[in-house]
């Protein structure tokens, strides 16, 4: 896809082809993570096994993809040290690239509790973490075509929309821990939804963060508007000596 | 155009300007030019240049070749009389007093706001007369233990005397190119300028030299007021607090130096800092 942000390319050619392969390799590893992301919710709906493997198979490209990123963005900065939005171009391709790296490392974490989960008595709130997924799996193609688009707008409309998520995130919370209660065969599967339902929390809070970037690269300045927030960890507390654990960035 | 009334920030005050930002605050500031216009002959090099310059930080000048940088550098100090057919309107004020006013001393002027050139340029004498030169003509330092001292502390002060004390009877003319800039700001420095201008000051030195001449820029801000134009906008980034960017004879953008180069309000700016247009 073209990105249209700048109208006129830089004297020295070389320089635009340098930031385009740094972009085509976001673009690439964004492409994947989406790949992952809705393998894994979807191998966790149908307990399908080779699925939940294949996802974990597949991580390593990721991985190897951000090293790319890295590399390139490392060379650009030696080589003709950027200014303006050059500059901010590269800053945020190497955060983009490791948070996209860490949707993929939840979405392998997910993936991995599924073929575990499809050994265990099923919780009946199991069925939610695909309903989850396919929020979070919005949330990323939407922030993912921001970035492509130099979007900010749509980046502010993904930043906002995280706090849905929170919300489904914290009532799914519930009633795991309402399933875990009833009886105590359903914990160990319990505790792997609950961990699902956490990477998927966490992928929200990483596409926050990469329309945070999108802001910033488009504008020049940061996004930092306090954003409502839903914090499921401390809210879904039974206890009332409750410990809030939400490390979520803003 | 009309001058604003309230024009003090660092910024291009033209009252068409439809920007909203605020001009960055300058604590204090020590020279000024309002509504400057510069010909030479017909033609016409600066437009209504509104600009202020902040005491004892660096200021940068920079834009493409031909944009009216230097001819500006060269207002502060009126080193533009020198050419015939340059013609000077407007204000330039050195601690808000006009020095194009009738009546004013240019050689006070050029002793109080020193310059640097582009290429280093030591008189074809000995490295201590290099220095001693300007003091004796504008009377400073009555005898010769009192110039002997200028010399040295002048020396000192541009990171010199250390390499040459042993051969202050040498040429000047004999010392490296970086060294022999270095002189050039000790002689700068010798008259005890308020302001000191530099003309591209590093763009016949090798990195090195080039390196030390920054650390020299650094270290000279503590005491001085500084204007330097340079094509290196990196040099730019790393020397100067306010960044200024003229293009065409006009001041396009005046901002602190890392909003200058991480986000710059003008889409001119931006296009000749990553290298757009020339």
């Amino acid at each position: 896809m073209r990105r249209k942000h700048q109208d006129k390319g830089h004297i020295v050619h070389s320089f635009d082809e340098d930031l385009n392969t740094l972009a085509s390799v976001i673009i690439e590893m964004g492409g994947i993570a989406e790949t992952q992301l809705s393998d894994a919710i979807k191998s966790v709906g149908t307990l399908d096994y080779a699925l939940a493997e294949k996802v974990v198979g597949r991580d390593q490209r990721l991985d190897k993809l951000e090293i790319e990123v890295d590399a390139a963005a490392i060379k650009i900065l030696a080589q003709r040290q950027p200014m303006a939005e050059d500059l901010r171009q590269v800053v945020t391709a190497l955060k983009i690239a490791h948070m996209v790296e860490r949707i993929g490392d939840y979405s392998k974490n997910i993936a991995k509790r599924a073929t575990i989960l499809s050994t265990l008595p099923p919780l009946e709130s199991q069925q939610n973490i695909p309903r989850m997924g396919q929020i979070a799996q919005k949330l990323l193609k939407d922030v993912l075509d921001a970035y492509i688009e130099r979007n900010a707008d749509q980046a502010i409309d993904v930043w906002q929309r995280d706090r849905e998520l929170d919300e489904v995130c914290e009532s799914v919370f519930r009633e795991i821990q309402h399933g875990m209660a009833q009886d105590s065969k359903y914990i160990a599967s319990g505790t792997h939804v609950l961990f699902m339902a956490q990477s998927i929390e966490r992928i929200g809070d990483y596409t926050t963060n990469i329309a945070e970037m999108v802001y910033f690269l488009v504008n020049g300045e940061p996004l930092i508007e306090l954003r409502p927030k839903g914090d499921w960890t401390t809210m879904a507390s039974t206890e009332s000596n409750s410990v809030s654990t939400s490390d979520s960035d803003t | 155009m009309i001058v604003s009334e309230q024009f003090s920030g660092m910024s291009p005050v033209s009252v068409d300007d439809n920007n909203c930002l605020q001009p960055p605050v300058v604590l204090k500031s020590k020279m000024e030019t309002r509504a400057l216009d510069v010909f030479y002959g017909d033609k016409q090099a600066l437009q209504d240049i509104n600009l202020a310059i902040g005491e004892k930080e660096v200021t940068a000048l920079i834009g493409p070749s031909g944009c009216g940088k230097s001819t500006y550098l060269r207002c502060l100090n009126r080193m533009n009389d020198t050419i015939p057919e340059c013609t000077v309107r407007g204000e330039v004020t050195l601690d808000d007093a006009n020095i194009y006013a009738p009546g004013v001393d240019v050689v006070e002027v050029r002793a109080r706001v020193g310059m640097v050139f582009q290429k280093p340029n030591p008189f074809p004498k000995s490295i201590y007369d290099n220095i001693a030169y300007g003091p004796r003509i504008h009377g400073i330092g009555s005898n010769r233990e009192a110039i002997d001292e200028i010399v040295q502390v002048s020396l000192e002060r541009a990171g010199l005397w250390e390499e040459v004390r042993e051969r202050l009877n040498e040429p000047g003319t004999g010392l490296s190119g970086g060294q022999q800039q270095r002189l050039c700001i000790a002689r700068a420095i010798a008259v005890d300028p308020e302001v000191i201008l530099m003309d591209e000051p590093c763009s016949a030195l090798d990195p090195i030299a080039t390196a030390r001449i920054e650390e020299l820029i650094d270290e000279l801000k503590e005491n001085y007021t500084i204007v330097i134009v340079t094509h290196s906008m990196q040099q730019a980034a790393r020397v100067s607090q306010k960044a200024a960017f003229f293009h065409l004879g006009m001041l396009i953008e005046c901002d602190d130096t890392p909003a200058m180069f991480t986000n710059p309000t003008k889409k001119q700016t931006q296009d000749y800092i990553t290298g757009r247009i020339g």
